[in-house]
C-alpha cells in the first residue's frame, strides 16, 4: 500500500514541476491538462491513426528482426567462451556509435519508406539484445554445462533445458532495453525517412512549433513506452525471483 | 598482444577487407558505398582541408562539456536518491523506461530557454547521458559491501566522513562503468541533435554533405565519427581493465 | 618489541578484584515490533574478564552475530545492559576492535595503508605509525606483501590484514566474528594459532565467534555456549589452558572431554535450530 502511495506523490511532484514549468514558459510548454486534452484530441481524430498504424507496422517488424537476430548473434556468440571474450568489446563499440551517422548508408541502401524504417529500428535494437542475451549464456555456470553432459543431452537440448531457462532472466533485460530503443530508432528514422507516421507527425510539429501537438504526441508515446516498460520490468522481476 | 586482442582485429580487419573487395568489384554499388580505401582518403583530405575544423571543434567541446555535466549532476542526483529507499523504489521503474522515451522531442523546448545553437545541443546530450549515469550510481552503491559499512561504523565514522571515505572510493569501479556510458550517450545525444535540428557542428555536416549527394564528404567525416568512437572505447576499456585488475571486485 | 602494542591496563571504576571488562545483563534483541518480530536474542547474561580469550558457540541462526554486533555498540539491544569498562555502551566505544568473517580490507589501498588507515585517520605521528605499521606487518607475516593491494592476496592473507589492521590500534578488546568461516580448514589451524599469538602480544581480551567445536576448545579459556534461537548462553565450559599454547593442544588428554561436553550440549541445541527451520 505504501508503494502505492509513494507512486502516486512522486507522479503528483512531476506534474506539479510540469505545471510550473509551464508558467513559466508558456511559449515552450503546453501545461499538463492541456497537453492530455490534446492528446485526447488526436487520439479521437481519424487523420491520427494511419500513421500511428505505420509506426506500429514498422516497429512491429524492426522488433521481430532485433529480437531475433540479437538472440541468434548472441546467443551463439555465447556458447564459445573465446568468440564471446572477442566479440564483446567490438558489439559494445558498435553500441555506442552515434548510428545516426549510419542512416545516410542505409537511406541509400533502402530509400525513402517503411524498409528503411525497418532498418533504422532493427539497427539500434539489435546489439543490445546481442549483447544481454551473450552474457546471460556467458553466466550459465560451467557445472551446468558439464551436468548435461553427463546426462548425455544433445546440443539442441542443452540449449532448450539448460541454457535458455537459466539465462532467461538476463535476457529478458537485453529484451527491455531493446524494446525501447528500437522503439526509438524507429521514431528517429521516421522524423526524415517517412512521410507517414507519429515520428513524422514530431517532426512536422516541431517544424512549425506547433508545441501543444508536440507535447501530445510525447505524452502519447510515453504512455506506450512506460506501460510496456513496466509489463517487461514486471516480468523481469517475475523471472529474476524464479531464478534466485 | 593478447590471443584474443589478435583475434579481433582479425575479425575486424576481415571484415573492412571484406567490405573493400565488394566495393571495388562493384557488387556494392558506388553510389551506395564507398570503399573503406576512399573513405580513409576522402577523410584525409577533409582534414586536411580545414573546411570541418570548426565544425569538430565544435561537437567536440559540446559533447565534453555534456559528459562533464552528466557526471556530475549524475553522480549527485544518484547519491540522493539513494539515501531515500522510498523515493528509489518509486521511481525505480522511470529510471529504467527513461530511454524509452523521445526526449529529445523537448529539443524546442531547450531553444527557448537557452536559444538556438549549442546550448540547446549540450542539453540534449546531458538528458541522453545523466540517466545512465544515475543508474550506475544507484547500482554502485548497492554494491557497496555491507561489511565495508559496519567497518565504518567501527572506526565511528560519521555519515559524511563514512561516504567520502569508505563508500565512494569502494563504489568507484562501478561508477566507472557509468562514466564510459555517459560518454557514450552524451555523444550520441549530441550527434544525433545536430544531424536532425542543427546547423553546424559534426553530425550537420554529415547531414549537409549527404543532402547535397557530397558522398565523399560524408563518408569521410562518418570515418571520422567511427574512429573517434572506436578509439575513445578503447580507451576508456584498457583505463577500466587497469582499475579492475588492481581493485580486484 | 612487544610492548609496541601492549595495552595499558586501565582501571576502570567500580570494578575492582573482579576485573569485569565488559558485562552484559538481561539483554534481549527483536527485530521488528515486539509481537511478531524475530526474537535473535532471548536475555544473555555475560561476563568478560580482562585479558581472557572467550569464546561463543552455538548452532546456526542462535544469534551468535548480533550478540556481537551489541556488545560491540553497533546495534542497539531491545532490553538489557551493556557495560564496557564500567560504562553504559552508547554506540560504538573507544578501545575495540572487530574483525568480521567477510573480507573488510578496503581494495583501493594498499595492504599498509589498509594497515595504517586508522591510525593516520587518529593523526598518530608519522614515526610511531611506521613502527606498529613495522610491527605488524611482521607479526602477521605481511612484510613482503605491504605494497600489494588485497585483490593479488589469498582469502586468508586478507584476513591477516584486517586483523592487522585492527591490532595497531592497541584495541583493549577484540571482537571477532567468525573470521576464518571463509577459510579452508588448514588455514584455519594456522590462523587460529596467529591469532593466539596476537591476543598475547596484546594483552587485549578476545571475544570469538565461531560455529567450529574444536576451535572453539582449541584456543579459548572459556567458552560459552549458546542454545538455539532466540539464543541463551546455556553453558559455560572452562577449559585451564596456560597462556603460553597454540593448534598442538589438541593433544592434550582433556581436549577430548572439552569438545566431547561441548558437542553434547551444542548438538541437542543444533538439532532443534534444524526443527526450526533455521540456520543462516
Amino acid at each position: 500500500m505504501k508503494r502505492a502511495l509513494d507512486l502516486v506523490l512522486l507522479i503528483a511532484a512531476g506534474l506539479i514541476a510540469w505545471e510550473a514549468m509551464h508558467l513559466a514558459a508558456p511559449f515552450a510548454l503546453t501545461s499538463p491538462a492541456e497537453s492530455v486534452a490534446k492528446a485526447w484530441a488526436m487520439v479521437l481524430s481519424p487523420a491520427f491513426w494511419p500513421h500511428a498504424a505505420e509506426t506500429a507496422k514498422a516497429f512491429a517488424y524492426a522488433l521481430l528482426l532485433a529480437v531475433g537476430g540479437g538472440l541468434a548473434l548472441g546467443l551463439s556468440l555465447g556458447l564459445n567462451r573465446t568468440s564471446a571474450e572477442v566479440a564483446e568489446p567490438i558489439m559494445i563499440s558498435a553500441y555506442s556509435l552515434p548510428k545516426v551517422t549510419l542512416y545516410p548508408v542505409i537511406l541509400l541502401i533502402f530509400g525513402l519508406g517503411l524498409p528503411a524504417k525497418i532498418a533504422f529500428g532493427t539497427i539500434h535494437g539489435i546489439i543490445p539484445v546481442a549483447i544481454f542475451a551473450m552474457n546471460a549464456v556467458r553466466n550459465v555456470a560451467p557445472v551446468h554445462f558439464k551436468t548435461a553432459r553427463v546426462l548425455r543431452l544433445t546440443r539442441w537440448q542443452t540449449l532448450a533445458t539448460v541454457v535458455v531457462p537459466g539465462a532467461l532472466p538476463e535476457i529478458v533485460s537485453g529484451l527491455r532495453i531493446g524494446f525501447s530503443v528500437t522503439l526509438l530508432g524507429v521514431l528517429i528514422g521516421e522524423m526524415f525517412a517517412s512521410q507517414r507516421g507519429v515520428g513524422y507527425v514530431l517532426m512536422a510539429a516541431i517544424g512549425v512549433h506547433d508545441v501543444p501537438t508536440i507535447m501530445a504526441t510525447i505524452v502519447l508515446l510515453g504512455i506506450v513506452a512506460v506501460s510496456a516498460s513496466a509489463f517487461l520490468l514486471w516480468l523481469d522481476h517475475r523471472l529474476h525471483h524464479r531464478a534466485a | 598482444m593478447s590471443r584474443v586482442g589478435l583475434l579481433r582485429l582479425l575479425v575486424v580487419g576481415g571484415f573492412v577487407v571484406a567490405l573493400e573487395v565488394l566495393c571495388r568489384t562493384g557488387v556494392i554499388s558506388k553510389l551506395v558505398l564507398l570503399a573503406p580505401s576512399d573513405m580513409a582518403v576522402h577523410l584525409v583530405r577533409v582534414l586536411m582541408s580545414r573546411k570541418a575544423d570548426a565544425d569538430i571543434l565544435e561537437s567536440l567541446t559540446d559533447v565534453v562539456l555534456a559528459v562533464v555535466l552528466s557526471v556530475i549532476g549524475g553522480f549527485t542526483i544518484g547519491a540522493m536518491i539513494h539515501s531515500f529507499p522510498r523515493l528509489r523504489r518509486a521511481i525505480d521503474p522511470f529510471l529504467a523506461s527513461y530511454y524509452a522515451l523521445p526526449f529529445f522531442a523537448f529539443y524546442p523546448l531547450f531553444i527557448v530557454l537557452f536559444g538556438l545553437g549549442r546550448g540547446a545541443i549540450v542539453a540534449i546530450g546531458v538528458l541522453f547521458g545523466i540517466v545512465a549515469m544515475i543508474i550506475s550510481t544507484l547500482t554502485a552503491f548497492d554494491r557497496i559491501p555491507r561489511v565495508l559499512v559496519r567497518t565504518a561504523s567501527v572506526y565511528r565514522m560519521g555519515p559524511v566522513e563514512a561516504a567520502l571515505r569508505v563508500k565512494l572510493p569502494s563504489a568507484i569501479p562501478f561508477l566507472f562503468t557509468g562514466f564510459k556510458l555517459a560518454i557514450a550517450y552524451a555523444f550520441i545525444g549530441v550527434i544525433a541533435a545536430e544531424f536532425i535540428m542543427a546547423t553546424s557542428g559534426l553530425g550537420y555536416s554529415i547531414s549537409y554533405a549527404f543532402n547535397n549527394f557530397d558522398n565523399g564528404t560524408m563518408y569521410g567525416l562518418m570515418l571520422f565519427v567511427i574512429v573517434l568512437v572506436t578509439v575513445v572505447n578503447a580507451v576508456f576499456h584498457a583505463m577500466e581493465r587497469r582499475l579492475l585488475r588492481r581493485w580486484g571486485r | 618489541m612487544t610492548a609496541a602494542l601492549r595495552t595499558e591496563a586501565v582501571a576502570a571504576p567500580g570494578d575492582g578484584g573482579s576485573a569485569v571488562h565488559a558485562r552484559m545483563r538481561g539483554v534481549t534483541r527483536v527485530y521488528g515490533d515486539a509481537a511478531t518480530g524475530v526474537r535473535a536474542l532471548a536475555e544473555i547474561d555475560l561476563d568478560l574478564r580482562r585479558g581472557e580469550f572467550y569464546s561463543v558457540i552455538g548452532p546456526s541462526g542462535c544469534g551468535k552475530s548480533t550478540l556481537l554486533d551489541v556488545l560491540a555498540g553497533l546495534s542497539r539491544p531491545t532490553t538489557g545492559t551493556i557495560e564496557f569498562e564500567g560504562r553504559a555502551l552508547t554506540g560504538v566505544p573507544d578501545g575495540i576492535g572487530v574483525v568480521f568473517q567477510e573480507d573488510a580490507s578496503f581494495a583501493w589501498l594498499t595492504v599498509a595503508d589498509n594497515i595504517a588507515f586508522g591510525l593516520r585517520r587518529a593523526g598518530v605521528e608519522p614515526a610511531e605509525v611506521a613502527r606498529r605499521l613495522d610491527y605488524a606487518l611482521r607479526l602477521m607475516g605481511l612484510v613482503d606483501f605491504a605494497k600489494s593491494y588485497p585483490a593479488q592476496l589469498s582469502g586468508g592473507m586478507r584476513q591477516r590484514v584486517c586483523i592487522a589492521r585492527t591490532l595497531v590500534m592497541q584495541p583493549r578488546m577484540i571482537l571477532l566474528d567468525e573470521p576464518f568461516g571463509a577459510l579452508d580448514a588448514q588455514t584455519r589451524l594456522i590462523m587460529g594459532d596467529e591469532l593466539l599469538k596476537v591476543w598475547r602480544e596484546t594483552g587485549a581480551t578476545v571475544l570469538l565467534i565461531t560455529h567450529a567445536l574444536d576451535e572453539a576448545a582449541m584456543l579459548s579459556d572459556r567458552i560459552g555456549i549458546m542454545s538455539a534461537r532466540p539464543g541463551r548462553i546455556i553453558e559455560e565450559v572452562v577449559t585451564h589452558w596456560p597462556r603460553e599454547r597454540d593448534s598442538r593442544i589438541a593433544a592434550e588428554h582433556s581436549f577430548g572431554d572439552i569438545t566431547t561436553r561441548l558437542w553434547s550440549v551444542l548438538r541437542e541445541e543444533s538439532l532443534k535450530s534444524v526443527r526450526l527451520g533455521g540456520g543462516a
